[in-house]
């Protein structure tokens, strides 16, 4: 397996805690070959044609057998006991999945589902923060950023909390399959870490699904297995893929975005002030925020169903195409002063949450637990500060995030009364 | 440096110092107070107008949106007077509504209103927009139950009288209108007949094949259609309520409740004899918005946008193009009230691509380009029989349209194609393709007209103020 010299660059842990110089050295070549490796597309209107046009596909059947192994990367086609999500389908496979998963959590058939949560992503928001009295100083990851996620999509599908830990190592192992650097390990040990990982998740989740099967409760596994839309239902394997695309997604995305918001806060004290006094801002800041550090940083599984001309070059057919969104969010050619964290931008269409058919699913939950989650940090820590900058990272390139942010306050201002 | 400034100082007319003046102290009116003429106020304060602005527009109402008016509105999931157009800024503007203009004076630079005042001018932007096409017999569509759709006032009648119940509800015309208002009726579970003139519904707009779609559509909703005929008479009882309408087929039809949706009549009738080149078919203007009098010369102080605007389209063979779209009344106001306040240089064209959406018996209609140029069409994506899919229009060898069926977010992908005028059919394999997407059919649009040979203009550049044509010349 070889990989490119920007491909070490990008999964290097030195770049990680500032990797954007890197994404402007990309940008001078929009579409790059690197040496062996996947084309990297980092301008903003290349990725947003690419994430448009009908010629790519997500598929990993249709890489190059070639691409596929100089990847390295373990994909879901590998694994025989489960069929992909609809993540890493085309149309009409993906519109089909993500249809019957959409009715009951959006518009237009269930239109009020996020909206209906609020108050609970409030009280959640909540207890964790009263946690913080009587401390001067938390790890908003551990503490806050990751158990409110966890919290709510538990409650969402229905899976219980007390078993975090239990999928909670399956998730990290499987992420690592996004991981390019951990490609650097032994691929074959890790293809089989990652196929376990996913199995084991799949059958806890199968297990749930026969339970909810024959006792439904009110919660979106029940619904969607009890649906029934214009589409049918899914079958029980495709319900079990979901299930594990919903839960993986639902929790180790929003925690980068909540722990990324609040890096960000706290290294523009102007800002956090102005949150802390108007919680309105919340809105368009959660939406700079996805700009500005993305939890997402690059959307590595795309390839051409045909050669497609782009900024100059052919990417053939059945080559391996990595999306590098954070840089595409930092393009001058589409965001004036790029670099700048400013809540106040207009027209401010950050590719954070993809674009195109694969737009992410959850992003009406992940906006507003980052709304609610950063509006509630600002309110009520007083003088909160950062205690290590940058802190340490987590080591995955792809969803990248501080895995601690040691933070003191001087105390915890009183929840509102409900 | 400094003969550079003694000489522009000793100008002592610089174009500079008149627009200066007019930025600061001009006075701008703005006839139609819609959404383009509300966004085109917006932008002209927006980019720094300080002088006057008036805006005199013949409703009662502060500019509305109207899109909702033949869907959320008939069924009831929005009130007819709470479509209040948001606010993009404040613009400070001396509002004369219910008051009609009825004449312009293109010498004095005069607007002349319906009570006699008659109001002065440095810089006029007409956006009189259209208004529905009444039902030819007066007589007849003076009854009780003859309905239009194009006003609240229009929406708030209509959805009332549906709310009540009619025993059957007849829709003249499946165009987009007919066709949202034969949805909502069956939303309410409502009897209705649609007839239609045409093969197909949105057969003018969207041709055969996918009007074919539509009628899928509409009959498997419980429609009534009834394509290739016409309404010939409404027949009213004693006490003027409309009891039945007679068709060209020679059947009749009782009713008690008919929509006339016969497409757009546009407001120009107030510009007759104003030397202003405009006509029926709309107020022409040139790629920057500035209108045309009758002489073919272009004004620099009268400019047009919104549904009232024809203008050459850099893309589809320099044809005036008279969009009733939404998203062009947006698009071109705001063009047109840069150029209003901007010197020559910062001027900007038009450039906008069509692009329309309705939504329908469950489906999200979408299309861009200008579909009624294409000889044939390509089914790139999803098939017509699941009524989803993505067909793209040719003509001549190149694409000209694109329409979705529930595929809306591949659009920007086909819109790209059109403003490269990328070759047709599409020569690459895309996600989706059907057996039945392999080879073009005819379009089937009953009176294809067809582009003007030429060169091949495309367009390029990101934002706005960098938009580009870029020439291919035609070889010889």
């Amino acid at each position: 397996m070889t990989y490119g010299t920007y491909l070490r660059k990008i999964t290097d842990p030195a770049n990680r805690a500032d990797p954007y110089p890197l994404y402007a050295e990309l940008r001078k070549t929009p579409v790059l070959r690197d040496e062996g490796g996947p084309y990297l597309v980092s301008t903003y209107w290349e990725i947003h044609g690419l994430l448009h046009d009908p010629r790519l596909s997500s598929d990993p059947r249709n890489l190059d057998p070639d691409a596929a192994a100089a990847l390295a990367v373990t994909e879901e086609a590998d694994d025989p006991t489960l069929p992909p999500s609809f993540l890493r389908l085309d149309p009409p496979e993906h519109d089909r999945l993500r249809r019957i998963a959409t009715y009951p959590f959006g518009p237009p058939h269930t239109p009020r589902r996020i909206h209906d949560m609020r108050g609970e992503l409030a009280r959640i928001v909540t207890d964790l923060i009263d946690d913080f009295e009587g401390r001067d100083r938390v790890d908003l990851v551990d503490d806050f950023a990751y158990p409110f996620p966890v919290t709510v999509i538990c409650r969402l599908l229905g899976v219980p909390r007390a078993d975090e830990p239990l999928f909670h190592a399956w998730a990290d192992t499987m992420l690592t399959s996004l991981d390019p650097a951990a490609a650097e390990a032994d691929v074959a040990q890790r293809r089989r870490a990652v196929r376990q990982a996913r199995v084991e998740l799949g059958m806890y989740l199968s297990e749930l699904i026969e339970d909810r099967r024959r006792a439904p409760a009110e919660d979106m596994l029940s619904s969607l297995i009890h649906g029934d839309g214009p589409d049918g239902r899914m079958s029980h394997a495709e319900l079990v893929s979901t299930a594990v695309l919903l839960l993986i997604a639902g929790h180790e995305t929003t925690v980068n975005l909540i722990a990324n918001g609040m890096l960000t806060l706290l290294r523009h004290q102007d800002v956090l002030k102005r949150l802390h006094d108007d919680s309105r801002l919340a809105v368009p800041l959660v939406e700079e925020v996805l700009r500005y550090e993305p939890p997402v940083q690059l959307l590595p599984h795309r390839t051409p169903l045909t050669d497609i001309d782009i900024a100059g070059v052919t990417i053939p057919k059945g080559a391996a195409i990595w999306l590098v969104l954070a840089s595409g969010n930092r393009d001058p050619k589409r965001f004036p002063d790029p670099d700048r964290f400013d809540p106040d931008r207009k027209d401010n269409q950050h590719l954070g949450f993809g674009s195109g058919i694969h737009i992410c699913y959850g992003a009406p939950l992940a906006r507003l637990e980052g709304q609610i989650a950063l509006a509630e940090l600002a309110r009520r820590l007083e003088n909160p500060r950062l205690l290590e900058d940058p802190p340490p990272y987590r080591h995955n390139a792809v969803l990248r995030g501080p895995r601690h942010l040691p933070v003191g306050f001087d105390g915890v201002r009183p929840a509102r009364e409900p | 440096m400094s003969t550079t400034d003694e000489r522009g100082a000793s100008r002592a007319h610089r174009p500079d110092d008149s627009l200066a003046r007019l930025r600061r102290e001009g006075r701008i009116v703005i006839v139609g107070a819609s959404l383009a003429g509300l966004r085109g106020a917006e932008t002209l304060r927006e980019e720094g107008f300080a002088g006057s602005l008036t805006i005199i527009g013949d409703e009662p109402d502060r500019p509305y949106d109207r899109p909702p008016l033949s869907k959320q509105v008939l069924v009831g999931g929005a009130a007819a007077d709470r479509t209040t157009l948001p606010r993009r800024r404040a613009i400070r503007a001396h509002w004369r509504l219910r008051t009609a203009a009825t004449g312009l004076d293109l010498t004095a630079r005069r607007v002349r209103l319906d009570d006699g005042d008659e109001v002065p001018y440095d810089r006029l932007l007409i956006t009189t927009g259209a208004r529905s096409r009444p039902w030819p017999q007066p007589a007849e569509a003076e009854l009780d139950g003859v309905f239009v759709l194009r006003t609240n006032r229009d929406a708030e009648r209509l959805g009332r009288r549906l709310m009540a119940g009619p025993r059957r509800v007849l829709v003249i015309g499946a165009g987009f209108t007919g066709s949202e208002i034969a949805s909502a009726c069956r939303e309410l579970g409502l009897p209705v007949t649609v007839v239609e003139r045409g093969p197909t519904p949105l057969v003018g707009a969207l041709g055969g094949v996918v009007g074919q779609v539509a009628a899928e559509l509409q009959r498997e909703h419980g429609v009534d259609l009834r394509c290739s005929v016409m309404v010939t008479a409404l027949e009213g009882d004693a006490a003027g309520r409309l009891r039945r309408a007679h068709l060209s087929d020679g059947t009749a039809l009782d009713v008690d409740l008919a929509v006339v949706a016969l497409g757009a009549v546009r407001n120009t009738e107030w510009l007759d004899g104003s030397g202003l080149g405009a006509g029926p078919r709309g107020v022409a203007c040139d790629a920057g918005c500035r209108a045309f009098d009758v002489r073919g010369l272009v004004t620099d102080d009268v400019f047009v946008a919104g549904d009232v605007a024809r203008s050459p389209h850099p893309l589809f063979g320099y044809q005036f193009l008279s969009l009733d779209h939404w998203g062009n009344a947006v698009a071109q106001a705001e063009v047109a009230a840069h150029n209003m306040i901007s010197p020559g240089p910062d001027r900007r064209p038009h450039l906008w691509v069509p692009a329309f959406w309705s939504s329908q018996f469950g489906v999200n209609i979408k299309s861009i380009g200008v579909p009624s140029m294409g000889e044939e069409i390509l089914i790139a994506q999803g098939s017509l029989a699941e009524h989803s899919f993505a067909g793209v229009y040719g003509c001549q060898g190149r694409v000209v349209a694109a329409v979705t069926f529930d595929q809306t977010k591949w659009l920007d992908f086909y819109q790209q194609q059109i403003e490269t005028a990328a070759p047709f059919p599409p020569p690459f394999r895309s996600v989706d393709r059907r057996p039945d997407g392999l080879h073009p059919v005819p379009a089937e649009f009953p009176d294809p007209s067809l582009p003007s040979h030429g060169p091949t203009v495309t367009l390029c550049g990101y934002s706005p103020t960098e938009r580009r044509i870029v020439f291919t010349p035609a070889r010889a």
